[in-house]
């Protein structure tokens, strides 16, 4: 009997403590609400919006009408023609396919030239480690359109980089740079170097010279130090550095449309043209959607594949 | 002519061929040149005249000013000295982390300052252990292996005898990062051992251990030596770690080597001030020379306090000369005790008195300008026999003192 009642007053002191204000669970959540409007604000009910549109029909003058259609989708893959037959469409599935393997040529490409510089930069004294990361970032001030505009003043017919070539008879005629895959790829580059270098910098920055010497005295070569030490302790920032790239290469839509003159489509520019001059909303927030899925799909193999190698640390 | 001293990997049992790093790398006669004139082939490690100065102009800072040493084949060498003093420099000149701004260092008889540390058989024992993060403890020892080109068979065979012989067997398949400091520093080991240098570099592996495991790794340490044969080149700051272990000791101090010889020779018959002073405790007293015989100097140290001594160095009649005492060679007795007329002796007065477990040590007082420091065993039970104001006499047998260069 005393024992129950004890439990009931116990019960009751709880019930009273942590009602209102008074609850530190409460007070916690308070505390949180200005990060979740945010999210919600700025991330989750734009998502939202997306899909609902992607589920919509279009209004010719742009924005869509209320009514529920997946044609959008049917879209991605089929021709609809006027009497309603599908016709199977590769256009957008070439276009998917060109922007993964320039976001991959961009992934690789920023690996290549940012492994050295990263590398480079962390073997510097402290101070002339910061002026070179100022340097690295310091293009992020100028406007990315500008910067692009650039390279087309480098890379057009006559430009900066053929003039000479051409003046000292290094080439016969004119290279057609613009308007090439290749030239999306270098725009890409560009743009997205320094995210790759940045992550790979952080892993390198952390790593022991001591490590290296000990590979060394113990009958590394050079190449065998980089390739057995060096290269795998940077692993977690080229993996880091990978998706800063790769997934914006996938979306990018400024290179492709002033490299690539508009000619050579990518998802990005894709998306833009179907908000824009095609006026088609729910298309486009279908590719996006679409987009969105497959990086997701992406990330998620990766980070099963981080989670499979580190359980095999563990138990090794 | 020298067979190529790179080959280090022979052969544990018969029968077995094994890849080198001599097979990768050009041969002796085509390398920097065999034998240089007047380079001993049958000495581990001779190092000639060599300078190391880092940075340029002003800037300079010299941290090796033409050193020489030969460091016999099985020996512990060590390199004692405060820190600055160059050992460090020395050992990584060795192992090829630094090159020499003068000088040459020939690896039995081989001249290897021009090599990368990559083609050098010898190997670095790291302060901070330095284990590669990502490998298990076998692939860390493996690792020396496996860059010389050895089989995966003979490499899983080599890393199980390493590992048997440091006694970690049962950690081959564990993480280095899992391991305690103790731990990490025989997998180090090992990693070094792997190989079968043909002289181990140990720059302070003892340092950061606790006290404790210090001691106990000393011991593993000389046996370790002992077992495998192989020449270590051990560096430290700890006089009581370099006595205990080496065969032969090189103390430095300044860039330059001050004194080289066993433990017994370096601690008993220091030949300058800086070598007296650095390894244990010493009183310095000055004395006036009164008179020679041979090469046997009778000095004066204070009234009645008069003792024979090596000369060392152009000394004449009436010179001052330093000479140095260890307090645990001077005896300490009631000053009403019997004198022995073999040993110099003197009354004292007692400054003051410090009690430290296994002996007491006493400041005395012989006279107004000459104190000495003078340790007693504590033989009875119970703290200090004298206490500060006692009169007492302190003796010191012929010989207990040694005459300095300087």
């Amino acid at each position: 009997m005393t024992h129950a009642a004890a439990n009931q007053s116990t019960a009751a002191a709880n019930s009273t403590r942590l009602t209102g204000l008074n609850n530190p669970r409460v007070r916690r959540m308070l505390a949180l609400w200005p990060a979740l409007i945010t999210i919600g604000i700025f991330m989750i009910v734009p998502m939202f919006i997306l899909l609902v549109f992607s589920f919509l029909e279009a209004d010719p003058y742009g924005g869509v009408e209320p009514v529920f259609s997946t044609e959008a989708y049917v879209q991605t893959l089929y021709e609809i023609d006027f009497d309603d037959t599908l016709t199977f469409n590769p256009v957008y599935l070439n276009i998917l396919g060109r922007s993964v393997g320039l976001a991959l040529v961009a992934t690789i490409g920023c690996i290549v030239l940012g492994l050295p510089v990263a590398y480079f930069v962390s073997r510097q004294s402290p101070r002339n480690q910061n002026l070179l990361l100022f340097m690295i970032t310091l293009p992020f001030w100028t406007n990315l359109l500008i910067r692009t505009y650039a390279w087309i003043l480098i890379l057009s017919k006559n430009g900066v980089l053929e003039q000479p070539l051409l003046a000292l008879g290094v080439i016969g005629e004119s290279l057609e740079m613009m308007y090439t895959n290749g030239a999306i790829a270098v725009g890409l580059i560009y743009t997205y170097l320094p995210l790759m270098v940045l992550p790979i910098y952080a892993s390198l920055e952390k790593l022991d010279f001591r490590l290296i010497e000990a590979a060394h005295d113990l009958y590394a070569s050079r190449l065998q130090v980089m390739r057995r030490v060096v290269l795998p302790l940077a692993t977690p920032g080229i993996i880091a550095g990978c998706i800063l790239v790769f997934v914006p290469s996938l979306g990018a839509f400024i290179a492709p449309d002033l490299l690539g003159g508009g000619k050579k489509l990518m998802l990005g520019s894709l998306i833009q043209l179907q908000f824009a001059s095609s006026r088609n909303w729910p298309f486009g927030s279908a590719i996006a959607i679409c987009l969105l899925a497959l990086v997701m799909i992406a990330l998620m193999i990766q980070a099963r594949a981080v989670a499979k190698r580190s359980a095999m640390e563990q138990a090794g | 002519m020298i067979t190529s001293g790179l080959n280090l990997t022979e052969p544990t049992t018969s029968g077995r061929s094994q890849t080198s790093v001599a097979d990768r790398t050009p041969t002796t006669s085509d390398a920097s040149g065999g034998t240089a004139p007047g380079v001993d082939a049958s000495s581990a490690l001779d190092i000639q005249n060599v300078v190391k100065v880092f940075g340029k102009g002003e800037t300079a800072v010299t941290a090796l000013d033409n050193v020489s040493a030969v460091v016999k084949p099985n020996e512990f060498f060590t390199l004692l000295g405060p820190s600055g003093c160059g050992k460090t420099t020395l050992l990584r000149l060795v192992a090829g982390f630094e090159h020499a701004t003068a000088g040459a260092i020939y690896l039995f008889g081989e001249e290897i300052e021009t090599r990368p540390p990559h083609q050098r058989p010898v190997n670095t024992v790291f302060q901070h252990y330095a284990l590669f993060p990502h490998m298990s403890v076998a692939e860390n020892i493996g690792f020396g292996l496996k860059m010389l080109g050895w089989s995966a068979a003979q490499i899983d065979e080599r890393v199980a005898e390493t590992l048997a012989l440091v006694k970690m067997e049962e950690y081959a398949k564990r993480r280095t990062t899992q391991l305690s400091g103790g731990q990490q520093q025989r997998i180090a080991l090992a990693r070094a051992l792997a190989p079968k240098p043909k002289v181990l570099l140990l720059d302070e592996p003892l340092s950061a251990l606790d006290l404790k495991l210090r001691q106990s790794m000393r011991e593993e340490l000389k046996n370790l030596q002992r077992e495998t044969g192989i020449t270590f080149i051990f560096v430290t700051h700890d006089q009581e770690e370099a006595l205990t272990m080496s065969d032969r000791i090189a103390v430095m101090s300044a860039g330059l080597i001050q004194q080289v010889g066993s433990p017994l020779e370096i601690y008993e018959r220091p030949t300058n001030r800086f070598v007296a002073d650095f390894i244990g405790d010493t009183n310095f007293l000055t004395s006036t020379i009164e008179s020679i015989s041979g090469d046997t100097a009778n000095c004066r140290i204070a009234d009645g306090i008069v003792c024979d001594n090596q000369l060392v160095g152009d000394r004449s009649v009436g010179d001052s000369v330093t000479l140095v005492l260890r307090p645990e060679k001077i005896k300490i007795s009631d000053s009403a005790s019997a004198t022995d007329s073999s040993m110099a002796s003197a009354t004292a007065e007692v400054l003051h008195s410090t009690y430290l477990g296994t002996d007491t040590t006493y400041h005395v007082r012989i006279e107004p300008d000459v104190t000495l420091v003078v340790r007693d065993q504590n033989l009875a039970s119970g703290s200090g026999r004298f206490s500060a104001g006692d009169r007492v006499r302190i003796t010191f047998a012929e010989g207990s003192t040694r005459m300095l260069v300087d």
